[in-house]
Formats: C-alpha cells, sequence, structure tokens
C-alpha cells in the first residue's frame, strides 16, 4: 500500500478527526495522530490483513524544548510480508518543572513486545510516561536517579549517593567554555549498608 | 636434636628482614579480583591470557572478593555500579590495593564533561593506588602499572602499616563528621555523653605494633 491508501485507510476506518495533521515533504511521509486513539489505530494497522504491520522497526522519543511546549513520540512501522513502511507521530504537551503532570502516552507494548523496552527508555531519559505500560520503570539510570537526562533543559543533580557528580575543574580543562559548574546541594553521608528487613 | 649443623654455610639459611619477606611474599602474589567493567577489561584480559602471562608474575585472577589483593577497576564507572563498587572493594581483605585502568575510571574519559551517568574518576569512591592510562591501556600499559604497584608495596614496612594509617585517618574523619553534625543538632546546649569522642581518643602516630617493636 502507499502512503496515501494507507491514509485513507485509517480515516475510513476511525475517522478522519483522527489524523490531526500530515506530511508529506518529507522522503519518509508521516501522520500526527491523536494520542488517545494511537493505541486503536496501532492495533487495527497490526491486525487488518490489508496492512499487517508485524514490525515495530522504532520508537523515538523527541524534546522539542520548553520554547515549544511539545513532547513527540515517533513509531516506524514495517510490514514484512508486504514490504511496506509507515511512520506515525503523536504530539503532547510537556511540563516543565516535576509539579505539572507528566506527559501521557497510550502504551503499544501489548502490540508490539519490543515496544516493552523502548518505551521504558523514553520514561527513562526523555520523561514520557506510557499509559497501561506493564513494567514502567527506569530501564539504563539507577532507580533512584533525579531527572530525565535527555531533557532540553535537564540539570545535573550535584551528589548522587554522596558522589560529587560534576566534574571537578570543569572551567579549566575546557577553556573556560561552559558556565560555572555551581553547586546548590549538600553532601549527605550515603551508606549502601541493607537494613535487615522487618521479620 | 639431629640438626645438620654442616649445611648452614651452604645457602640453607636466608638472613633477610622481615619487612623484606613479608613484602616479597605480597607483590610477588598480587591475586587481583576477577571483573571488568567494560573495554578496558578486554586489554585486561589479554593481559591475562598467554600472550602477555600476567600469570609469570604472581597475578591471578581470584573469583571472590574476599580472596584478592588487588581490584582493577577496568573500564566506566557508572554511577550504577558505583554502589557496587565500593561494597565489593569493602568486602577485600587487608591489605588491598586498587588499580585505576583506563581514563574512564581514572577521570571520566570521554564521558567527562556531559556523561550524566558515569563517575568522574573510581577515586571519589575509593583510594586508588595506581593510575594506569590510555583508552584502553594496552596490556603493557597495564603491566607497568602492576610493575609500579609492586614498587609500592616494596617501600612498605610493618612499623608503619599504611592500612592501619589509612583506617585511622578515615576514623578520625568520620568522627568528626558526627561530632560536628550534633554540635549542630545540640546547639541549644544539651549536655550529651559523646560516646564517638571517647572512641577515637587512640592517637594514629603512634600505634602499638611501632612502641611493641622499639621495645
Amino acid at each position: 500500500m502507499t502512503f496515501r491508501e494507507i491514509k485513507d485507510f485509517i480515516a475510513a476506518q476511525f475517522g478522519a478527526e483522527v489524523i490531526v495533521s500530515e506530511n508529506t515533504d518529507n522522503l519518509q511521509p508521516y501522520l500526527v495522530l491523536q494520542p488517545e486513539r494511537l493505541a486503536e489505530v496501532c492495533f487495527e494497522l497490526h491486525d487488518n490483513e490489508a496492512t499487517y504491520f508485524d514490525f515495530l522497526s522504532s520508537v523515538t522519543g523527541i524534546d522539542n524544548g520548553p520554547e515549544a511546549g511539545t513532547m513527540e513520540v515517533v513509531y516506524n512501522l514495517y510490514s514484512i510480508p508486504y514490504d511496506h513502511h509507515l511512520m506515525l507521530k503523536v504530539i503532547v504537551p510537556r511540563n516543565s518543572t516535576p509539579a505539572e503532570p507528566i506527559p501521557v502516552v497510550p502504551t503499544v507494548s501489548y502490540i508490539w513486545r519490543t515496544a516493552d523496552w523502548q518505551e521504558r527508555e523514553i520514561f527513562d531519559l526523555v520523561g514520557i510516561l506510557f499509559k497501561d505500560h506493564p513494567d514502567m520503570r527506569r530501564i539504563l539510570c539507577a532507580a533512584d536517579w533525579e531527572g530525565h537526562p535527555l531533557r532540553r533543559d535537564y540539570q545535573l543533580q550535584d551528589y548522587y549517593h554522596g558522589i560529587k557528580v560534576p566534574y571537578d575543574q570543569h572551567n579549566e580543562n575546557s577553556g573556560f567554555r561552559g558556565e560555572p559548574v555551581k553547586l546548590i546541594s549538600h553532601e549527605d553521608p550515603f551508606t549502601d549498608k541493607r537494613e535487615k528487613p522487618e521479620a | 636434636m639431629n640438626i645438620p649443623q654442616d649445611k648452614t654455610g651452604e645457602g640453607g639459611v636466608i638472613i633477610t628482614k622481615l619487612d623484606d619477606l613479608l613484602n616479597w611474599a605480597r607483590l610477588t602474589s598480587l591475586f587481583p579480583m576477577g571483573f571488568g567493567l567494560a573495554c578496558c577489561a578486554i586489554e585486561m584480559m589479554g593481559a591475562y591470557a598467554s600472550g602477555y602471562d600476567l600469570d609469570r608474575f604472581g597475578i591471578i585472577p581470584r573469583a571472590s572478593p574476599r580472596q584478592s589483593d588487588v581490584m582493577i577497576v577496568a573500564g566506566t564507572v557508572t554511577f550504577k555500579m558505583a554502589d557496587r563498587v565500593r561494597r565489593l572493594y569493602e568486602q577485600m581483605p587487608e591489605p588491598r590495593y586498587v588499580i585505576s585502568m583506563g581514563s574512564c575510571s581514572n577521570c571520566g574519559g570521554p564521558y567527562w564533561e556531559h556523561g550524566y551517568h558515569v563517575v568522574k574518576g573510581v577515586d571519589r569512591i575509593i583510594p586508588v593506588d595506581v593510575y594506569v592510562p590510555g583508552c584502553p591501556p594496552r596490556p603493557e600499559a597495564l603491566i607497568g602499572g602492576f610493575l609500579r604497584l609492586q614498587e609500592i608495596i616494596r617501600q612498605e614496612t610493618i612499623r608503619e602499616p599504611r592500612a592501619v594509617q589509612q583506617i585511622m585517618a578515615k576514623r578520625m574523619r568520620n568522627d568528626e563528621l558526627t561530632m560536628n553534625n550534633e554540635e549542630a543538632e545540640k546547639a541549644n546546649g544539651a549536655v550529651k555523653t559523646n560516646s564517638a569522642e571517647s572512641g577515637m581518643s587512640h592517637d594514629p602516630s603512634k600505634p602499638d605494633d611501632q612502641q611493641n617493636l622499639d621495645a
């Protein structure tokens, strides 16, 4: 199927309002879908014999920064028997402070199992929560890490378990390129001795 | 007693300093802990293997920290791994030594500026005796690090055990910390018996074994 046919297929199945916008100027055209209806569209694209997108090549999380105020998740689908591609996007509002609600996108991990760890990685590094995901934990960073490192406005924490995080002579060694590193928190003694669990 | 007295002039008896004997025993049987963190560990394994054959220096990897003398930190130490590295070091018996192998564990390596996940030098967690530069260092460089460590051990003496000094210095520091914290907490002037203070009254500059040796 061509991109045009797939788009008409989705519009016929779910109504034209599910497609928020499209971009056909790229080498790889994409559709922007409504975030809340993403999972059912993906499920149909996966199961329907006309499309049969049985392979999720990649899931990507993008932070557009505090100015844009949006975050994106990009899905690259591929059908092995039909040899056709489709790129889907969802765009969700971004939270600038931890107090605001974290962006939420429905999970597709029950459709493609490969999305399980990829969604966990997006949650870990960019900070997008996947609704109904079976195991929404951090996958790479330590479980008690603060913040999401690949966000545009990410601030490194000063201490982790009593270990100073920033490099010491940052400015001297980098030729005064960066901003001076000012520590705002204090080192608190940390012990990794495990407490005996209470019986 | 039928001790063969006639043998004594023929090299059957060796006279040496106890220091030299102990140091010789230690520096010729350095058992490193068999663990690696990243690509430096590949070079370390190359140094263990038959091509460079660290066995000929008496360097044989052991499977447990409790049987090891040396920890080779070979690779990138992430913050997730930092607690584990510290814990493994604490499980090693004294005397223990640390070789930091490669740029990552020396100072953070290529992750020094933008690596949010890398400890900028393993010496932020555990004390390091020898730093081996390189990215990764060749097996020759690791052997050079071991030779340097052997030189360090050769200078040691039981009159001033380094490990005891380190422990006492650490204890002093911790007690000062707890004292400072307690003073800050008890700023209202409440009288409290300071058990930590009485525990640290031991003078590290004059350890007991030194007095025994002088006697």
